[in-house]
């Protein structure tokens, strides 16, 4: 691969620089997990005060659009991992489709999801736009859905920036790609990936309770 | 000085805000946090003139409360929390290790802009008509109940946070990646240690903040959240998180302070700093233990017996890591060559201070005192103890030692040999009186109290004056010798680490040839003060 | 005058009190100690081996494991001491209540309310008998406050959404402190009264001066009608509801197989989120209170169910 001759004057070597980005990326996700595990903590903390209401809040979500996005977005991340794998000049134009197509993928899911919010909003389950619903469980239920809005819209927030990461690095891969790209794309699909695994916990914990025994 | 350093290579304001040299963005912080700092202390001395007398004389209840909350933000996240690591660390980290830059130049400059954007925030929400809650942002007062500009501030700190993890994030890879050949682990100078630790927590526990404050905020947006006990959310939830992250913080403040400190005690002494490995560790062993100790800030809100005894222990363990510090640095003291110059006297006076302030933080750790104690102005005198008493203490001891290399100038020594004296009195006299103010029962974030407590309110506003004087000091002999003081030659105080081994100012590149380690770092041996130093 | 200065010059005046104090001057020793010898050794090194000074520098150590060794096993040891000393004070204080004599508290923006069980009702002090456990049951209508008697050493936070209850016992009569020591909003320092306490005969007879009052039993009898309550839990009612007579105090067993005791904690969730405990064998019917009591109605409710613990079912 053709290499710019210089690189920022910190570094003593091309791989040096290189892993210092990867663990820089390291580090960044360390911070998400945080970020999200506050969060979940949260989550847990309600499920286990009010286990029948989750279990209820559950009922009311669409496990098939969950479960075709959870199937989006492990496509998409394969796709990103293709990409990464396959990485070189010779290949610039498959990893650009390979790019584009993760990035569709992500915006399919954004779609889907948001028809699922539109969806939720008929039934008046977004809790302080419009929220009716027979009591007794209706508190608990609530509880529920506020962490469900809240945890699928930082999670979106989490794909936009993704998409956006995969595009730009879909259109500067088809110029001559370098090891600096690369490095940028291992990094990027750190993140994909990342946000790939929080939207699996995020199924368990939105679409599966109450689940079961049904 | 006809070469070139950092400074001179471009005047023009472009070269500055663009720029991706860790000095010049240390400098940039440092602009900022002087302008937070003087807003944070015009609030604290607004409290303080108010509180001299039982009743509201000079502002109302309201004024009152959004004067401490005000004081309360700014003081924590934009100075306490970035004042040591963005501004000394960022100047000195890159240096220390011998690298010409931090791993993330442009991610550095970055973090600066996000930090001046949620600092215009915070203080938009300040112009626009204040926030009244409180620097915790207890709900539901702060979600259902405030009439007051709660999101805005909200967003400020959000946003700061991001710049603080960016930096934590950008030290984390500098310490791991660029030291210089030969610096392992055990060479580094004890200060990277602790600004290692700081940045650990910086990545680890701000995003907790991050979730909270947002979870807090989408509940007063919408009238409804997680938190909200109307729908059998629970406030102490948000205690929980809160101080999962604002625990830590407190670790986030200090450690870069003790850090300092064994900089400055090893060079005045002409010591090594005594039990290199415990310090180091201990630096490690308060971010890790730190995160377990959340709890005690809860004692009296209806937590379980068990938890507050399991947060009270802790809390007297992540206590033993620090008295391990104090030991060693007075250690470090012994058959030394002892000088007097202002960093040390800042330095001796942190020791001072962080200790009363680290046993006072015992009592409070000690449940049944903590009852009676919690919420009154013992908690606020001890805090501040730590956080004034150490933190900016040490702040402004790192600032004397290291001006010459960051300025290229030297400053008056006998002004600032006065300044340091006079603040070490006027913070006593500030805050010492307020463990007693608290030990007799006086709440805290009180407009009017009963007038049994004035005379020692009285002493403590007296204090503050004399202590606001005394800040005011540096701004103006510093300020004065940035540009008329006499040159400093690169080495002034003798010193062996390689931040010395450079120009001062230091060249843009930093080094004009990649430095090898080859020894331990404070090695003030005779062999060393024999040796002529490049001056 | 000057004696008022000084923290805990006047003792404190519950049971755990003197404890509290003794605690606190056990820390202040120890304390003094540690300073003590600190600014000792520093002001020793200081002048000792100040830079002019000629004195024996040889043989300096860097490093001591034997050092470091001691005094982190005796940092550790001072304060494991201390720990056990101060949480063994603290289970005293927050022991468990015992039901003798029950006051109501209710918190708001920016007053106490205090209610006696005789239905005597103050706004911004309490009147106490002396030498007598009480317990108070405390509940707030808003944000969180602090319940906070500076003279008994004593302090909890009072959450909404929940009841917090202390035990609080005061040795000698006189006028004390009551603090909110939680921030709660503008008027957080106004939220200020006064612990009266008093001889028993006089309290007795404190209690008869009162404007004349229903118990709150009574009150909460009303309430119990007014709000439709015994249209099911009532004798001779048509729906299925469990019989609350004899019901304080008892395990109740659960639909989910578990038993809980029927305490105050119990009833208020009962009456605020019917159908997060079901009573086995009964259907979840009952719908919520949640927003159509306010705390001082919940209090008397529970109170009237309280009275009927003594009723055969």
């Amino acid at each position: 691969m053709p290499e710019p001759p210089v690189f920022a004057s910190q570094y003593v070597s091309i791989p040096h620089r290189d892993h210092s980005a990867e663990l820089g990326m390291w580090v960044f996700i360390a911070t998400e997990i945080l970020l999200f595990g506050g969060l979940i903590l949260a989550y847990f903390v309600y499920r286990h005060a009010f286990p029948q209401a989750f279990a209820e809040g559950s009922q009311h979500t669409d496990i098939l659009i969950g479960t075709i996005n959870t199937a989006v977005l492990l496509t998409s991340s394969f796709l990103v991992a293709w990409a990464v794998e396959i990485f070189s000049a010779a290949t610039a134009k498959i990893v650009t489709w390979l790019l584009v197509g993760a990035a569709c993928l992500g915006l399919a899911f954004i779609a889907l999801k948001g028809i699922e919010y539109r969806k939720e909003y008929h039934e008046h389950l977004i809790p302080g736009i419009d929220f009716q619903l027979a009591r007794p469980l209706a508190n608990g239920v609530q509880l529920f859905f506020v962490f469900y809005l809240i945890a699928t819209a930082i999670h979106a927030v989490h794909m936009l920036i993704g998409i956006c990461l995969l595009l730009t690095l879909a259109i500067i891969s088809r110029r001559a790609p370098t090891t600096r790209h690369h490095t940028a794309l291992h990094s990027a699909a750190l993140y994909w990936h990342f946000v790939d695994v929080v939207w699996i916990f995020l199924f368990a914990l939105i679409y599966l309770p109450g689940r079961a025994a049904s | 000085m006809s070469e070139k350093n950092y400074l001179t290579t471009d005047y023009t304001l472009r070269s500055w805000l663009l720029t991706t040299d860790h000095k010049r963005i240390a400098i940039l912080y440092f602009a900022s946090l002087i302008f937070f700092f003087f807003i944070g202390g015009a609030a604290a001395t607004a409290i303080r003139i108010e509180l001299a007398t039982p009743q509201a004389d000079l502002v109302s209840s309201d004024i009152y409360n959004r004067l401490f909350t005000m004081h309360g933000i700014i003081m924590v996240w934009f100075f306490l929390i970035p004042s040591i690591p963005n501004t000394l660390g960022n100047f000195m980290v890159p240096l220390m290790i011998g690298a010409r830059d931090l791993a993330f130049p442009r991610l550095n400059l970055m973090s600066w802009y996000i930090f001046m954007l949620g600092g215009c925030t915070a203080l938009f929400a300040i112009l626009a008509g204040g926030i009244d809650t409180g620097w915790t942002f207890y709900t539901p007062f702060s979600s259902l109940y405030s009439n007051s500009y709660v999101i805005v501030a909200a967003a400020g700190v959000f946003i700061a946070g991001f710049s603080s993890i960016l930096t934590g994030l950008n030290f984390i890879v500098t310490i791991h990646r660029l030291r210089a050949p030969g610096l392992t682990w055990y060479r580094l100078p004890l200060f990277l240690w602790s600004l290692y630790a700081t940045s650990v927590i910086l990545v680890l526990a701000t995003p907790v903040l991050a979730i909270t404050l947002l979870l807090m905020a989408t509940e007063r947006f919408f009238g409804v959240g997680i938190f909200d006990p109307r729908i059998g959310g629970d406030p102490l939830l948000f205690q929980h998180l809160f101080w999962f992250y604002s625990h830590p913080a407190v670790y986030i403040m200090i450690l870069p302070g003790m850090g300092v400190i064994n900089e400055l005690i090893s060079c005045f002494s002409r010591k090594p700093v005594f039990g290199y490995k415990f310090v180091a560790w201990a630096s490690l062993a308060i971010a890790g233990v730190g995160f377990l100790v959340w709890g005690h800030h809860m004692f009296v809100s209806g937590q379980s017996l068990i938890a507050s005894l399991v947060f009270s222990f802790t809390s007297f363990i992540v206590a033993v890591p620090s008295a391990i510090k104090v030991f060693n640095w007075t250690a470090t003291l012994h058959k030394g060559s002892l000088r007097f110059d202002a960093p040390m006297l800042y330095a001796l006076a942190f020791i001072g201070l962080f200790t009363i302030g680290g046993l006072t933080g015992l009592f409070l750790a000690c449940l049944a005192f903590d009852v009676h104690a919690t919420d009154t102005y013992f908690v606020v005198a001890h805090f501040h103890y730590i956080m004034v008493g150490g933190m900016v203490t040490a702040y402004f001891g790192g600032l004397h030692y290291w001006w010459p290399k960051i300025t290229g100038r030297l400053y008056s020594e006998y002004w600032a040999r006065t300044a340091a004296i006079l603040i070490f009195f006027g913070f006593n006299l500030t805050f010492f009186p307020q463990f007693i103010l608290g030990a007799e029962g006086m709440p805290r974030r009180y407009h009017v109290y009963p007038p049994e407590f004035q005379v020692w309110n009285v002493l403590s506003s007296g204090g503050a004056v004399i202590l606001a004087v005394a800040y005011l000091m540096p701004l103006v002999y510093l300020g004065y010798s940035a540009f008329f003081g006499a040159r400093a030659p690169a080495n002034p105080w003798n010193a062996p680490g390689l931040e010395w081994q450079t120009s001062s100012p230091p060249p843009e590149e930093n080094f004009a040839t990649q430095p090898v380690v080859t020894r331990e770092p404070y090695q003030y041996n005779e062999a060393f003060e024999a040796e002529p130093q490049n001056a | 005058m000057w004696r008022d200065w000084i923290p805990f010059w006047r003792p404190g005046l519950s049971p755990q009190s003197g404890d509290v104090d003794l605690l606190f001057a056990g820390l202040l020793i120890a304390s003094a100690l540690v300073l003590g010898l600190l600014f000792f050794l520093l002001i020793l090194f200081c002048v000792r081996y100040r830079a002019g000074n000629e004195i024996d520098r040889g043989h300096r150590t860097s490093k001591s494991w034997h050092w470091e060794v001691s005094w982190t096993a005796a940092s550790f040891v001072c304060f494991l001491g201390l720990f056990v000393w101060g949480a063994s004070v603290y289970f005293e204080m927050y022991k468990t209540p015992t039901d003798e004599l029950v006051v109501f508290v209710v918190a708001k923006q920016w007053m106490w309310k205090t209610q006696h069980a005789g239905g005597q009702s103050e706004i911004d002090a309490l009147h106490l008998p002396v030498k007598r456990p009480v317990r108070l049951v405390m509940a707030s209508q808003d944000v969180i406050h602090s319940f906070f008697i500076p003279a008994l050493r004593l302090k909890h936070d009072v959450v909404p959404g929940r009841y917090q209850d202390i035990e609080i016992e005061i040795d000698r009569p006189g006028h004390y402190h009551l603090f909110c020591a939680e921030y709660c909003g503008t008027e957080h320092s106004g939220m200020i009264g006064e612990i009266v306490a008093m001889d028993p005969a006089d309290y007795s007879h404190w209690l008869t001066q009162q404007a004349p009052a229903s118990p709150l039993a009574d009150e909460g009898g009303a309430l119990f009608r007014q709000l439709g309550c015994s249209g099911c839990h009532g004798n001779g009612s048509q729906v299925r509801a469990p019989p609350l007579e004899g019901l304080y105090g008892k395990p109740v067993p659960l639909s989910d197989g578990s038993t809980v005791i029927a305490d105050d904690k119990y009833i208020r969730d009962s009456i605020l989120l019917p159908r997060s405990q079901i009573v086995a064998s009964y259907q979840p019917l009952m719908p919520s209170f949640e927003g159509k009591v306010t705390e001082d109605q919940l209090l008397r409710l529970v109170v009237y169910i309280k009275s009927l613990a003594g009723r055969p079912s």
